[in-house]
């Protein structure tokens, strides 16, 4: 067992998830290579999807895979920086928006 | 970090040196062990060894000057590089095409082979054998001295193809690679070639861009990456260009250097051994180019070239001596650094193999 949680050479081992369950794997690969195909969105787009929603999540193997996709993929930093502000903006506004279900309590608890 | 403006050469670089270029290539690997040799790697697929399927290309390398010094330069090119082909030497690669009509095509490289004395006479030449020529320009050249700011209507007159650098269509991306103020110098340039029709449709003047990635990854899916630089160059500076070439960074010279400095060089060796593609390994352009060094001397492609490994011993190894029908049964001397023509979609000095 490794005295971290995190270890950046894990990342490259993410398909011996396979190994304890294959079938199950097997059909997340395929799923996960499907999504990532251009389609409706380009690969560049979905890349720029995948980076932000890896910082909403805070995997760091997905920073990691995601930031290297992009620049892969083309996008450029004021891209990937503008994806990280949209995850950002997202998470700060799920919290916010919260506070109307605060203020609603506050209604029904005060006078 | 910033860009060195002296070539690897004129700093006494260790990578100036291709012998330890090469020992460096071949002791690369991960904890569990040395990359498989490229060699074995084809001989997995049947391809070993590699031969020519028919050489139609003679890329003529006509000098290392350039006015750059690009930070991924696999020529280790610069202003402080004196080695310049002579108009002898080009006459004899004259008689090489005379004696061989299967040479459709003359692709020109440097440096900037602008710089050459004798480019514009040897562009004449290869035009009037009626041979489709290409030019490696980077751009910054036509703009560079006043003498250059014809290139377009030479280029023009010669019904010249242009292959241009722009590895972004962006400033900070682009000089970060290849010098403050290549980007908006870049720019100017190409527009002034749109101007005199090139990239035009109907023009039948080619122009295409060329996108290597500036950093330690590999390049985007060659269509997808042109149409964005399509819609960029043209809403942001009414650029227009035919077709954009992604090619991978060997890892060689200025970006072998590159890569070992910024603690990339073996996960990028990994990245192209693991994007092995043998689809991609049978279309190496090393199968239907040959390439000429500034001396005369022949190599398999211009890597190859600036590693100083010559074509197979025992087939002609300097441009006097020519012999397509000989080089055409030769084998193609391979090395670790051709990984990276091989990865993912393949790259060549047209772009994508695959």
């Amino acid at each position: 067992m490794e005295n971290t949680y995190y270890n950046p050479a894990d990342l490259k081992k993410f398909g011996n998830i396979s190994e304890l369950q294959p079938e199950m794997g097997r059909k997340f690969f395929d799923y996960y290579g499907e999504v990532f195909k251009e389609g409706a969105l380009t690969e560049r787009e979905k890349a720029l999807i995948a980076l932000a929603v890896s910082h909403a999540v805070q995997c760091p193997y997905c920073i990691d895979a995601y930031t290297s996709d992009c620049l892969e993929k083309g996008a450029d930093e004021n891209q990937m920086m503008e994806a990280v502000h949209v995850a950002a903006a997202i998470k700060g506004g799920a919290a916010l928006v919260h506070g109307v279900q605060m203020m609603n309590k506050i209604k029904d608890l005060t006078m | 970090m910033p860009i060195p403006v002296k070539s690897l050469k004129a700093q006494q670089h260790q990578f100036a040196n291709p012998a330890f270029q090469l020992e460096v290539l071949q002791h690369a690997g991960t904890e569990e062990g040395d990359f498989p040799l490229f060699g074995a790697k084809l001989q997995q697929h049947q391809l070993y060894p590699l031969r020519p399927t028919g050489t139609t290309i003679l890329q003529v390398n006509v000098g290392k000057m350039c006015n750059q010094t690009c930070r991924h330069c696999h020529v280790d090119a610069g202003p402080d590089r004196k080695e310049i082909m002579t108009r002898d030497t080009m006459q004899l690669c004259l008689d090489a095409l005379a004696k061989s009509p299967q040479l459709t095509t003359v692709d020109l490289t440097g440096g900037a082979p602008e710089m050459n004395p004798d480019f514009r006479w040897f562009v004449e030449q290869l035009s009037a054998m009626g041979r489709q020529v290409i030019v490696r320009c980077n751009l910054t050249i036509i703009l560079a001295n006043p003498k250059y700011h014809d290139l377009p209507e030479f280029f023009k007159a010669h019904q010249v193809q242009v292959v241009s650098s722009l590895p972004y269509f962006s400033a900070s991306r682009t000089d970060a690679q290849r010098g403050d103020g290549v980007f908006e110098k870049s720019i100017k340039a190409l527009q002034m070639l749109n101007q005199v029709g090139y990239g035009q449709e109907g023009s039948g003047l080619e122009l295409n861009l060329v996108y290597n990635p500036s950093g330690a990854f590999l390049p985007a899916g060659q269509k997808s990456l042109e149409g964005e630089f399509k819609r960029r160059l043209k809403s942001g500076y009414d650029i227009e260009f035919n077709n954009l070439f992604c090619i991978t960074n060997l890892p060689i010279s200025r970006y072998l250097d590159y890569l070992v400095e910024s603690g990339n060089y073996s996960s990028y060796m990994e990245k192209l051994v693991t994007a092995f593609n043998p689809v991609a390994a049978v279309n190496v352009m090393c199968r239907n180019t040959i390439s000429v060094g500034w001396d005369g001397a022949l190599y398999d492609c211009d890597f190859n070239q600036m590693l100083e490994l010559k074509v197979q011993p025992g087939t002609p190894q300097h441009i006097r001596d020519f012999d397509l029908d000989q080089l055409d049964r030769r084998q193609i001397v391979l090395d670790q650094h051709c990984y990276g023509c091989t990865a993912g979609a393949g790259s060549s000095c047209g772009g994508s193999t695959t």
